[in-house]
């Protein structure tokens, strides 16, 4: 019994059709759990008042975000090494998931941004790598959308993003190093994980689980019906012959 | 491996090759910021290191789709492709000849344009060096992305979103050497910064670019 055995699309969706209402149900009860004891039974800060409570929010978005690009980067090797197709479509069905997180939370950092640093947007090191992550994502994501065989959409985005991972790394440290040279004090990042009390940390952590279990339940469904598509699109094929 | 960079070269400086396109799109970008920022020559110099970048990076854009499209509709791409050079030298040589038709007069047009936008000679030299060390990088980055979209048909518009993210590293760390330079700053680390992302593109790259073309040939 080995885990390759899931790279076959059959065992794939019997697997993940079971998996899937625990997955959803669970992901569900975590962030309204998370989000309700963080927005109602976890007291404001005394700098920033109620607008800390954006953290519940912003935080697990980011984190999906950038773990969805590794995980796609995972998927893109693996499909690249063993060629099995549910790699390549779990990849294909993790980018719009990772965008849509990217923006959330852009979004809701420049709302949090807005009170709290006087300004939506501020050329920070932080900011600007988010940004930059988000024109990768739309790059993989056109690629995709662009090539018409699937197999070859399949390798050109692995190599892109297996090329796009350490240009992105390398556009991570850029910035670091450009916003210094701009200005000498990184005075606006502020590490968050670890100045956070314990109050708004237990929350945090039931509300990034959540969104973790969330990415996992709708990558899951995205792959199942990119699987279906090429199924649906197999049986078409037939059908003309 | 030479035969072909000096046959590329005889196409590029061809009529109808496109070698003077991208020199003249640079001078033209150049030339409008003033139209758009304002004639004011302090607020100019000041900007004038990134616009020389800008520049040089959409010029170098320009030209990208040339370099494996025509191969690529006649055929010449997979006679390369089954040629006893391995694919990765085909690219090296291509990006080279970019970089030749594309970089190289670039270089030599800055100090022109320097003067234009107000530059002091010290600026104008830290801004060559930068764009020396820089520009390979341009080269080698967008021919992993011609090499990526070669097999689709009016890919340009796709060409540039999927290069210009990978344009980050090098238009920041250059642009930041210029600029530091031209306000007598120290620039030997932002230079050095820029001369590992050239290296490093160009160690990479041809293999990647080399392998994404053998799966558009397939």
């Amino acid at each position: 019994m080995s885990f390759w055995e899931y790279a076959n699309p059959v065992k794939f969706l019997k697997l993940s059709g079971n998996l899937l209402p625990y997955c959803s149900t669970l992901a569900a009860i975590m962030i309204l759990t998370g989000l309700g004891w963080g927005f109602f039974f976890t007291p404001d800060d005394y700098k920033q008042g109620a607008t800390v409570k954006i953290l519940y929010v912003h935080v697990p978005s980011a984190f999906v975000a950038i773990n969805a690009w590794f995980m796609m980067l995972i998927a893109s090797i693996v499909w690249l090494v063993r060629r099995h197709h549910v790699s390549a479509l779990a990849a294909k069905a993790a980018a719009p998931i990772g965008i849509a997180m990217t923006v959330v939370g852009l979004v809701t950092g420049a709302l949090w941004g807005q009170p709290m640093w006087g300004t939506w947007w501020e050329w920070d090191p932080k900011l600007t790598s988010f940004l930059i992550l988000f024109l990768f994502y739309l790059g993989y994501i056109a690629l995709w959308a662009a090539v018409e065989d699937p197999d070859t959409a399949a390798d050109l985005t692995s190599v892109l993003c297996i090329v796009g991972s350490v240009f992105a790394a390398l556009s991570r440290y850029a910035t670091v190093f450009w916003n210094q040279g701009l200005h000498q004090d990184a005075s606006l990042s502020i590490d968050k994980e670890e100045h956070v009390a314990d109050v708004f940390y237990y929350p945090l952590i039931v509300v990034m689980a959540g969104f973790v279990l969330l990415f996992i339940t709708l990558v899951l469904l995205n792959t199942r019906s990119e699987i279906m598509m090429r199924r649906a699109s197999a049986i078409m094929a037939r059908g003309k012959i | 491996m030479i035969t072909l960079i000096l046959r590329d070269l005889r196409i590029a400086v061809r009529a109808g090759g496109g070698f003077g396109l991208s020199l003249a799109f640079f001078f033209i970008i150049v030339i409008f910021f003033p139209f758009s920022i304002g004639p004011n020559l302090d607020l100019l110099s000041k900007v004038a290191p990134g616009t020389l970048w800008m520049g040089a990076l959409l010029a170098c854009l320009l030209s990208l789709e040339r370099i494996f499209a025509l191969d690529f509709e006649d055929g010449t791409l997979d006679l390369l492709a089954t040629s006893p050079i391995p694919l990765e030298g085909v690219v090296i040589a291509k990006a080279f000849v970019h970089w030749l038709t594309t970089g190289l007069p670039l270089i030599l047009l800055t100090p022109f344009l320097g003067v234009l936008l107000g530059l002091q000679t010290s600026g104008i030299i830290f801004l060559i060096t930068s764009l020396i060390f820089g520009t390979p990088a341009l080269s080698i980055i967008g021919t992993f992305g011609a090499a990526l979209t070669v097999g689709i048909k009016r890919g340009g518009l796709l060409l540039s979103i999927l290069v210009l993210p990978l344009y980050i590293p090098t238009l920041i760390f250059g642009a930041e050497a210029a600029r530091r330079g031209s306000e007598g700053f120290e620039m030997q680390t932002s230079i050095l910064l820029l001369l590992g992302v050239t290296l490093l593109s160009w160690a990479i790259l041809p293999f990647a670019a080399a392998s994404v073309l053998r799966i558009n040939l397939r």
